[in-house]
């Protein structure tokens, strides 16, 4: 349904479709209701919570997959996911993801907030907010493997099952980012 | 029966079941990108407490979901050791978290976040996805170097009620009432730091926290099942299979089970440590039945073709441990027909009699061999010989794959 409006709008109102007016964000704590809302929905239906990074590992294993798929074999954290036959799309956390895009993609497009841009600090160039954004994406992804999971499935999911790893891991990420975040000021004051 | 979760691979078609996902996705998506989350110096600036609204969205989602879950759990809508529950790992848990902490205040955004700001074609949100690739790829390649850190400080399906020793009602309230004050917090900071007039923001909010904490307080006041209401909810569906004995297995077929390697096979053994030291099977584990109810998170968590036998001298605890884990959704339980006593009647030999010991009579529940001493499962009974035996009988012992789910959605 959506696909279907979307192409009609892409084919004959292409500009209008990214020159809208972009409308302020919800309120935050409007926002927090529907997130949990969301998030219970998800547990009620399938039993699982929210993921994001396992849809980026196995997108990256299917990437590795194509390039050297005798490599993958050889690494045991790729084989359960892209070993032998295995598809690594082939999983109800991709689809997940899939949807993540096309809702954000349809918000933004509904909220005038589909555009080309570069969201950064004041002080800083577009092309050094691109390098740190590259490098926070190595890390924050490294860490979300090390810790099996990030702030979706990890510290929003985990935290509202009461899972006590998943306290920990949350308060971790906090803790990290506001550790670095006097030292890093320049990049977003 | 608790009717939640569903398990939709056996209601639907997996077209079907990955259309679900992708609606959950896409609305996931779309709350993320109305909460402002593909913005990244919001993200950022909630580090500098400038502006908190990150901050905001995510304890309130965090605490409006668990009250859902909590609440339907209470009334017994959803069965909450259905639902996957993040095991706990500890140090990988806290470096790997501090790591990503590093990641967030340097990239701006968290993996979820990035894929909808690359959805709104944010080009900041483009680099962090594709930097998140590389991440994933260099894990892939560095973890076997550390992997005993990696796996190490495991502790299972751990929850704060187990950390805390507090029944799921409190530990509700307690995180309600944090998340309220540090919400709360949250804007006295954003005054200080950021120039924000709290007055300015709706009134509402502060009847929304005021339902928050009454939904807290009502789930402590029903209180979670306990397993006598959760038999009482199930024996109407489980209360036949064990009046026709389907759960009770023949002695031949759980020799057999001993040498089907498809099977992870755990034998629970009941009766005290007496009994249990007199004799046992080879790798029966001993757990008294009291002891059963703080196991139950470890015996959901097993791989999904474990296949648990309880086991006492007969079968009368036996089959009241059968009732409890079932009740707490634990799959693929079978009692062992006849018990240890019925084990040693089939498969004693005439070693048995020289070296172990011999029949005797007792009463009900109670071993009817005397033993020559304390042998465990040094006798041979306790590993009869595979080839020597063999038995008709009705096989009662199915793979029910209607389990929590073995993954978040983190794999």
């Amino acid at each position: 349904m959506t696909e279907n409006n979307k192409e009609k709008k892409k084919k004959f109102h292409l500009k209008d479709l990214f020159n809208r007016p972009s409308k302020p964000y919800a309120n935050p704590y409007l926002g927090g209701v529907l997130l949990g809302m969301v998030l219970f929905a998800s547990y009620f239906i399938t039993g699982n919570g929210l993921g994001a990074s396992g849809g980026l590992s196995r997108i990256a294993a299917f990437i590795e997959d194509l390039i050297a798929p005798g490599h993958i074999d050889q690494v045991p954290y790729l084989i359960t996911m892209a070993g032998g036959q295995l598809n690594p799309l082939d999983s109800w956390i991709v689809i997940v993801t899939a949807g993540v895009l096309i809702g954000g993609f349809t918000s933004g497009v509904i909220h005038g907030r589909t555009k080309f841009e570069t969201n950064k600090g004041p002080n800083i160039s577009n092309q050094t907010r691109w390098l740190f954004a590259f490098l926070g994406g190595i890390l924050f992804t490294y860490g979300a493997r090390l810790a099996r999971g990030c702030t979706s499935g990890q510290a929003l999911s985990g935290g509202a099952t009461l899972s006590a790893g998943s306290w920990v891991v949350m308060f971790s990420i906090f803790g990290g980012a506001y550790a670095l975040a006097y030292f890093v000021r320049r990049l977003w004051n | 029966m608790i009717p939640f979760p569903l398990h939709l691979e056996s209601l639907l078609t997996k077209p079907l079941t990955y259309l679900v996902f992708l609606l959950i996705g896409f609305l996931f998506g779309y709350v993320l990108e109305i909460s402002g989350f593909n913005h990244s110096p919001s993200l950022a600036s909630q580090f500098y407490f400038k502006d908190l609204r990150v901050f905001k969205v995510f304890f309130t989602a965090i605490v409006v979901g668990m009250l859902l879950l909590f609440l339907s759990s209470a009334v017994g809508l959803l069965d909450y050791n259905l639902i996957w529950v993040n095991p706990t790992y500890l140090w990988s848990g806290i470096v790997g978290g501090l790591i990503m902490g590093f990641g967030f205040i340097l990239g701006g955004f968290c993996p979820g976040t990035s894929l909808v700001a690359l959805a709104t074609l944010k080009i900041d949100g483009i680099f962090f996805v594709l930097g998140g690739l590389v991440g994933v790829f260099l894990f892939g390649e560095t973890v076997d170097f550390y992997k005993f850190f990696f796996n190490g400080s495991y502790y299972g399906r751990l929850t704060l009620m187990d950390v805390f020793n507090l029944p799921a009602g409190i530990v509700v309230i307690l995180v309600t009432l944090m998340a309220v004050f540090m919400l709360w917090g949250g804007e006295k900071l954003e005054k200080i730091y950021g120039n924000k007039d709290p007055k300015k923001a709706p009134k509402a909010r502060y009847y929304g926290a005021g339902v928050l904490v009454i939904v807290a307080v009502a789930i402590a006041i029903i209180g979670q099942p306990t397993t006598a209401d959760r038999w009482n909810n199930l024996e109407s569906i489980r209360g036949d299979d064990l009046k026709n004995r389907e759960v009770y297995v023949h002695p031949g077929e759980l020799l057999d089970t001993f040498h089907n390697h498809k099977l992870n096979l755990v034998m629970i053994d009941v009766r005290n440590e007496a009994d249990f030291n007199l004799f046992h099977l080879l790798d029966a584990e001993n757990l008294l039945p009291e002891e059963i109810q703080d196991s139950i998170d470890e015996f959901i968590a097993l791989p999904a073709n474990t296949v648990i036998v309880v086991m006492s001298n007969d079968e009368v605890t036996s089959t009241e441990v059968w009732k409890t884990l079932t009740a707490q959704a634990v799959p693929n339980v079978y009692i062992f027909s006849g018990g240890i006593n019925n084990w040693l009647e089939t498969f004693s030999t005439s070693v048995e009699d020289i070296v172990c010991g011999k029949i005797t009579r007792a009463g009900e529940e109670e071993l009817h061999f005397e033993f020559n001493a304390a042998l465990g499962s040094n006798c041979p009974a306790a590993y009869p010989d595979h080839d020597l035996y063999h038995f008709e009988y009705e096989k009662k012992i199915e793979l029910d794959l209607k389990r929590a789910p073995v993954g978040g959605g983190c794999g």
